[in-house]
């Protein structure tokens, strides 16, 4: 995020795209909901008619994947409109002309035939982001998990840049990241091309101050492969072994039966984790991690906070935290890796950072930090992009729309969407095992609209097998229109509904992202 | 800003015109206590048990509802207004479960603090009391509506905390409840159960089911850290007694407050589900056996040093976690890029 989730509170106009707030981020939804009942004005961009779709001014029900379409609409018809923020584009940014050059064919009647949004919406929207005195943007995988994911982000950030609704408080261009520490993972490196911070394995300068530090002649220069080139690379026997730490691609990475047929294939592997995951239970060596509560650490939150992880408990069993573990096979392959508690890694990681070298477990113990923070007497940086963007000036990507990859035809007639569900948590790993969660919402559903369950004779709660290219699976319908004619949604949270087996595996080319929110499928009644 | 003075048990006290005398006196650290007052939410001045004497005024003002004024004289602890205090105890015992002794909020409890601070042993009225059933038939929150002292807290929680107005007052007179549209229980209503009303009821008509009949509120030892969810971040207290995780509460976190959702307050039993990973696993012919440490750990090593040697480090894949602390992914970034030599490490952080 560009700015911190207290802002949210103070727009007066928010628009939320491909996100479902208040269920996946049921906090951040709060702050919504709160800034609504101030007065602010909700937008919500989302095929589905979400919690926050239903509390929102407009909801604009989109075509699955035609965010690109809708949002270079907007920007057409602030720039036709004059509303721009003449100011901020001319003394914050470049490359205007290309923007406008570019969305000057997405007139809100073109818009509307691609996206199914009519125009005068669009115009009353681009009206409203433009006009407010402080507008915010928030994202999440709606917007990413596309084929043109990256190029999605660009668009949004254009309309915030050509409106100036950056770089001051209450505004911003803010992605809602999903996991606990995903963000954290991120700036630790815990990527093929960069080490911490970002900084590109591709600099020389770069993988010499790390090789020094760790003691190693050189680091490897070419960039590494992503999750889903892994899969595919081990698929091909080119990966013949893998190391994985608390993550289970079984049931998150799409094409499961693929991601289960390349791990099945591998020489070795070793999964780390606090249960026997559908991942796990593919491994030849598997190895008890200890749980949030049995360990010291820091999360990093979606707005860059780095926050303090107290250990409350003692490992379960024999049970031992990722980083012991980590240390101990790098020992046993003749790399001596010791530290004495989790607040020396920090030390050395503030060391090898510029974005974290400011940051201690003294100072944590006081309060949390937001990056960049780069030195001990800095207090963070709440706010991205104040006075100056990180390049520079800020840059204008003029993006085009293109269709999702699978449309939908005769043999697979429905769009399939998926997602998260407010009382479970992505695998069901945890949340499937709590005593209560998994109680209340103790099924999964397939939502589908009156109009097509009619059509399949299907009737509300019936059995019916929903397939794909890929693979199938059984589960219970739920006839709702929460979702549009066309579209089906469900959840990867049960693994007896394990969707991902039907998913596209097909990526974003620049952040290799897959297409999980769009895949052609059929849905059968099961007689 | 403009200031108003006034004098609160012979102390002056300054404070920004609008201040309630609730708020006066708590700057100048004075108590008064409160049952329905709540900084986070809107003013109620239902319970009375803030009252205060003010010379000139009529009636004794409640001060979380009361401005004070400039030159305004207060007294909160004069005979008149202990009198009134002890009588609103009185009345809300007379109608009120007197089962400290097996009451999951015994020892954190206000109506239990005041009547111990006032000295209210008996109710000192008698006439009728609620017999409701004790509302379980969900499982986060157990509703006893016996123990309910109408402050309306859980009502402005649920609407002005979590913004979805499950419940509100209804009936009139002693018959008055709180309860969801057409009285049926949390269940049946569209709750999420967020929790947050419990964090705020002041008794123990609303209490986490398994924490509070797991252990003695004095008992827990409370651990300041992150929920493991969703990447929002909020402070978590997880509640320990013998080296096992009881519960969570919320408590003042920085970017939560005392909100939380369902998963963060109430999905904490993964923690000693039994299915957790205890002993090292090495799969022999198609099975796992448990293995020491040192088996696992020399044949994870043997095995990728082995893969290394013979394909190249490139053969080796990595996959860090959006779960895991940074400084677990550090280390398993270093381990990937200087010991196996790849830079072949990912994590789901797009999916």
């Amino acid at each position: 995020m560009t700015n911190p989730i207290s802002d949210i509170e103070g727009a007066d106009f928010i628009l939320a795209i491909g996100t479902n707030t208040t269920e996946t981020h049921p906090i951040i939804g709060l702050k919504v909901k709160k800034a609504v009942r101030h007065g602010a004005t909700l937008v919500v961009v989302d095929p589905r008619e979400t919690e926050v779709a239903r509390l929102a001014h407009r909801h604009l029900r989109l075509r699955p994947g035609t965010d690109i379409a809708l949002l270079n609409a907007l920007a057409h018809v602030i720039i036709e409109e004059g509303l721009y923020n003449r100011e901020f584009v001319e003394s914050r940014t470049e490359g205007f002309e290309d923007l406008k050059e570019v969305v000057a064919r997405y007139t809100p009647e073109y818009a509307a035939e691609i996206t199914g949004i009519d125009a005068a919406t669009i115009r009353e929207v681009a009206r409203g982001y433009a006009k407010a005195q402080n507008a915010t943007i928030l994202y999440t995988m709606g917007v990413t998990q596309h084929i043109c994911g990256t190029h999605n982000v660009f668009a949004i950030a254009n309309l915030a840049m050509l409106c100036g609704h950056i770089g001051k408080p209450y505004s911003g261009v803010n992605p809602l990241r999903g996991q606990n520490n995903v963000q954290g993972a991120c700036d630790m490196g815990a990527l093929p091309n960069v080490l911490t911070g970002y900084q590109s394995v591709v600099s020389e300068e770069v993988r010499r101050k790390f090789a020094v530090a760790w003691g190693v002649e050189a680091l490897p220069e070419k960039p590494g492969l992503t999750v889903g080139e892994m899969i595919e690379a081990a698929g091909r026997g080119e990966i013949r072994a893998m190391y994985i730490m608390g993550e289970n691609p079984v049931l998150s990475d799409p094409d499961a039966e693929h991601v289960v047929h390349a791990l099945e294939k591998l020489d070795f592997l070793v999964v780390q984790d606090i249960f026997l995951t559908e991942t796990a239970r593919l491994a030849d060596v598997v190895l008890p991690a200890a749980s949030f509560a049995e360990k010291d650490g820091t999360f990093t939150n979606t707005e860059r906070r780095v926050q303090r992880v107290r250990k409350a408990i003692e490992p379960v069993g024999q049970a031992k935290p990722d980083w012991e573990i980590i240390c101990l096979v790098a020992t046993a392959m003749g790399y001596p890796m010791s530290y004495g508690s989790p607040a020396e890694i920090m030390a050395e990681i503030a060391r090898l950072t510029p974005s974290y070298g400011g940051i201690s477990y003294e100072r944590l113990e006081k309060g949390s930090l937001v990056w960049p923070c780069p030195a001990p007497d800095h207090p963070g940086t709440p706010r991205l992009h104040v006075e100056k963007f990180a390049r520079g000036l800020g840059k204008f990507h003029p993006v085009e729309y293109v269709p999702p990859h699978e449309q939908p035809d005769a043999e697979y007639p429905l769009v399939l969407n998926t997602g998260r569900r407010l009382h479970h948590y992505h695998t069901g790993t945890m949340t499937m095992r709590t005593g209560a969660l998994e109680k209340h919402y103790n099924q999964e559903y397939l939502e589908i609209n009156p109009a097509d369950a009619a059509r399949l004779g299907i009737a509300d709660g019936e059995r019916v097998r929903v397939v794909s290219r890929r693979g199938q699976v059984e589960v219970t319908a739920r006839v709702t229109e929460v979702v549009p004619p066309g579209m089906v949604f469900t959840s990867f949270h049960f693994p007896e509904v394990a969707i991902n087996k039907l998913t596209n595996p097909v990526r974003d080319p620049v952040a290799k992202i897959p297409e999980l929110k769009v895949c052609a499928v059929r849905v059968e009644k099961i007689a | 800003m403009a200031e108003v003075t006034l004098t609160i048990d012979g102390r002056q006290v300054t404070v920004p015109a609008g201040s309630t005398i609730l708020e006066a006196a708590r700057a100048a650290g004075v108590f008064i206590p409160t049952l329905c007052h709540d900084p986070e939410l809107s003013l109620w001045g239902g319970c009375r048990l803030c009252v205060v004497e003010v010379p000139g005024m009529r009636n004794l003002p409640a001060a979380c509802v009361t401005p004070a004024a400039e030159g305004m004289v207060v007294y909160t602890a004069s005979p008149a207004v202990i009198e009134a205090r002890k009588t609103i105890l009185q009345l809300l015992l007379a109608n009120h479960p007197m089962d400290c002794l097996t009451c999951g909020r015994n020892g954190d409890c206000r109506l239990q603090d005041y009547a111990y601070m006032y000295g209210v042993r008996q109710a000192g009225f008698a006439g009728e009391r609620h017999q409701y059933p004790l509302e379980e038939d969900n499982p986060f929150i157990v509703r006893d509506l016996n123990k309910c002292i109408l402050c309306g807290k859980c009502v402005r929680a649920c609407a002005e905390i979590q913004g979805n107005y499950v419940v509100d007052f209804a009936y009139r007179g002693f018959n008055t409840k709180i309860a969801p549209a057409m009285d049926t229980t949390l269940a049946g209503s569209n709750c999420v159960f967020c929790g947050n009303c419990v964090a705020v009821c002041p008794v123990g008509a609303l209490q986490e089911k398994h924490l509070r009949s797991a252990v003695r509120t004095w008992e827990v030892k409370k651990v300041r850290t992150v929920c493991p969810y969703c990447g929002t971040g909020c402070t978590i207290e997880l509640n320990v007694k013998d080296g096992r995780v009881v519960g969570v509460t919320s408590t003042d976190g920085e970017v939560n407050g005392r909100a939380l959702c369902a998963k963060g307050r109430f999905g904490y039993g993964f923690i000693h589900h039994p299915e957790r990973l205890t002993r090292p696993l090495i799969k022999k012919n198609g099975v796992f056996e448990e293995a020491t440490w040192e088996e696992a750990v020399s044949l994870v090593a043997e095995k990728l040093a082995a893969v290394k040697r013979e394909y190249g480090p490139d053969a080796v894949g990595v996959l860090a976690s959006a779960r895991c602390t940074n400084e677990e992914n550090y280390l398993l970034s270093k381990f990937a890029r200087a010991v196996l030599g790849t830079n072949n490490i990912d994590h789901c952080a797009r999916l």
